[in-house]
């Protein structure tokens, strides 16, 4: 392995956020607490308790997983389509290094992005609302697997977007609906049995739900079946970037 | 002169089904500059990516120091340094963390003084601190240079170094590649300007259609191919060549006042005494008399036209 090659990579993308690290910060802080605002206090005080938790404390683990989804996703596909976009991906194809060592490098500093993040919604909750965290490393587990496997899903996103607007199009036209609908705002069983049904086919609701089992230990799905989900996320990703790279599709002419 | 880059009848057809790369053949010896020519859309650049890595060849191999590109890639992209045609750097990265990158990225350890000595080398350590965007186009092609060096290769591809370079910068450009060559770095550079081959080339390769029409040693390949032409001027304007000339070949120009005799420099007897002889005895006055010898360009124009003609 590469090392070297992948911490400059990793380093090289850190440098990018740090350039913006107000706007990485304060974007996420300004967010979350205008759904606290929205959600928490305006029509949340109109929602009974979810299961034993009130409404504002129910949501943070879903509003943590929506910005982490996609941050991660938005900061991984950017990070590797924008050196495609001006060309300096030719470095990246003529250096010595291999696929695994590229996305490390770039999936480890989109990860790292959206874990900051998520962890500055995490402590802007905290102002608002009594958290409890009941399995403190489940917690952190399902974040750092969530934060690598949609940077993974954003570098395949960058890879495979010929423009601009094919980058925004998945996260906005299927990941943030996939979110929405995957239980961020409420829990399952509030909805008909039909749709209890359908949502099941939305692999985001597992996720969501075992990061909430994390926190208060209620889950809509199994826990295992979520980290199997999670897990099963990751590698199908990692299969498909392994294959990009060896036939150097969207990349290599 | 050993050999550091070996190509064996590689091959390139793109997925339009369009032929680049014909079965390429060469060898690059350590320590030369190798000017490779030819017109746009000969296979040059393709030919360059292939080799560094970027397009995947259709067939045949290459090694570079001895290591196989596929096979060991590692080991081999390790000695290649490659400066793109495309001006393509981050807008908003500095100078020195832009070349400390690509470093870092071929694996070599931080090492502040070497980058100190590159960036000085290439005149732009007073703006390493300048973000790249500020940089005129000749500074960004120096940053590009600076970065392809920046591990140290021992081999240098320059994808047409100079184009929509100005005069000025094009000669600093040159004196940048004869100083590297100094240093012991293999360079290969494209260009379509015959007379930057010409002025810091040690040996020439022409590339038309996908096919290496020629390498050759350029000093070689001007005496090889070159004609001489010789021009004597008259005192007195001619209205036709005399009919005692008239085995001679010649050309009559500027209005009649001068006679064009070209010879081959190789041949044993070039046939420029008797005509000299004949000139005086036909009559006619000497003014002046200037030889031209013919240039790369025209060698190149004549092997391009004759592969176009081939194709057709």
């Amino acid at each position: 392995m590469n090392f070297t090659a992948i911490m400059a990579i990793y380093k090289f993308e850190m440098a990018r956020f740090f350039r913006t690290l107000m706007q990485s910060f304060l974007s996420p802080v300004l967010s979350t607490s205008l759904y606290f605002v929205v959600f928490g206090a305006a029509i949340g005080s109109r929602i009974d308790e979810v299961e034993g938790v009130s409404y504002g404390a129910f949501i943070v683990p879903g509003l943590i997983m929506l910005s982490v989804m996609t941050q991660a996703i938005s900061n991984a596909s950017f990070g590797i389509y924008f050196p495609k976009f001006i060309g300096t991906i030719y470095e990246l194809l003529s250096a010595p290094v291999n696929f695994l060592e590229i996305v490390c490098g770039y999936v480890g500093a989109a990860a790292t992005k959206a874990l900051f993040i998520g962890l500055v919604i995490l402590v802007t909750a905290h102002f608002f609302v009594d958290l409890e965290i009941q399995h403190p490393l489940a917690m952190l587990a399902f974040l750092v697997l969530t934060c690598l496997s949609f940077a993974l899903l954003g570098f395949i996103l960058g890879i495979w977007a010929g423009n601009f607007e094919q980058l925004q199009l998945v996260p906005l036209m299927i990941v943030t609906p996939l979110v929405f609908l995957g239980g961020s705002f409420y829990s399952i069983s509030m909805l008909p049995p039909v749709w209890q049904t359908v949502t099941l086919f939305n692999p985001v609701v597992y996720l969501i739900s075992g990061f909430r089992w994390s926190f208060y230990g209620m889950a809509d799905v199994p826990i295992g079946l979520s980290l199997l989900a999670i897990g099963g996320f990751t590698l199908a990703c990692l299969a498909v970037i392994w294959w990009i790279f060896r036939t150097g599709w969207r990349i290599r002419n | 002169m050993s050999d550091i880059v070996e190509i064996r009848d590689l091959r390139k057809t793109y997925a339009g089904g369009f032929e680049a790369l014909k079965g390429v053949t060469l060898n690059i010896h350590e320590g030369e500059i190798l000017a490779l020519l030819g017109p746009n859309g000969a296979g040059k650049t393709t030919l360059i990516s292939t080799v560094c890595g970027i397009t995947q060849a259709s067939g045949g191999s290459v090694h570079v120091g001895g290591f196989d590109i596929l096979e060991e890639f590692r080991a081999a992209r390790s000695m290649i340094g490659l400066v793109p045609q495309e001006i393509a750097l981050e807008p908003f990265e500095k100078v020195i963390s832009t070349v400390r990158f690509s470093r870092g990225l071929f694996g070599k350890p931080r090492d502040d003084a070497r980058i100190e000595a590159i960036l000085k080398k290439l005149s732009l350590w007073d703006k390493r601190d300048n973000q790249l965007k500020e940089l005129s186009g000749g500074m960004k092609r120096r940053v590009l240079i600076a970065k392809a060096l920046a591990h140290d290769p021992r081999v240098l591809f320059l994808d047409e170094p100079t184009a929509g370079v100005d005069v000025e910068l094009r000669r600093d450009m040159w004196e940048t590649v004869a100083e590297l060559k100094a240093d012991g770095v293999t360079i290969i550079l494209t260009t379509h300007y015959i007379e930057e081959a010409e002025a810091i080339a040690d040996r020439v390769g022409v590339i038309a259609k996908g096919e290496l029409m020629l390498v050759e040693d350029k000093d070689d390949l001007m005496r090889q191919m070159g004609k001489k032409q010789i021009e004597v001027q008259l005192s007195e304007p001619l209205t036709a060549i005399p009919e005692a000339l008239a085995s001679y070949a010649l050309e009559l120009r500027g209005d009649g006042c001068a006679l064009v005799y070209s010879y081959d420099t190789r041949a044993e007897r070039t046939g420029i005494t008797t005509l000299l002889n004949d000139v005086a005895a036909a009559g006619l006055v000497l003014r002046d008399m200037q030889t031209r010898q013919t240039s790369l360009e025209e060698i190149f124009v004549d092997l391009v036209a004759a592969a176009e003609g081939d194709a057709a």
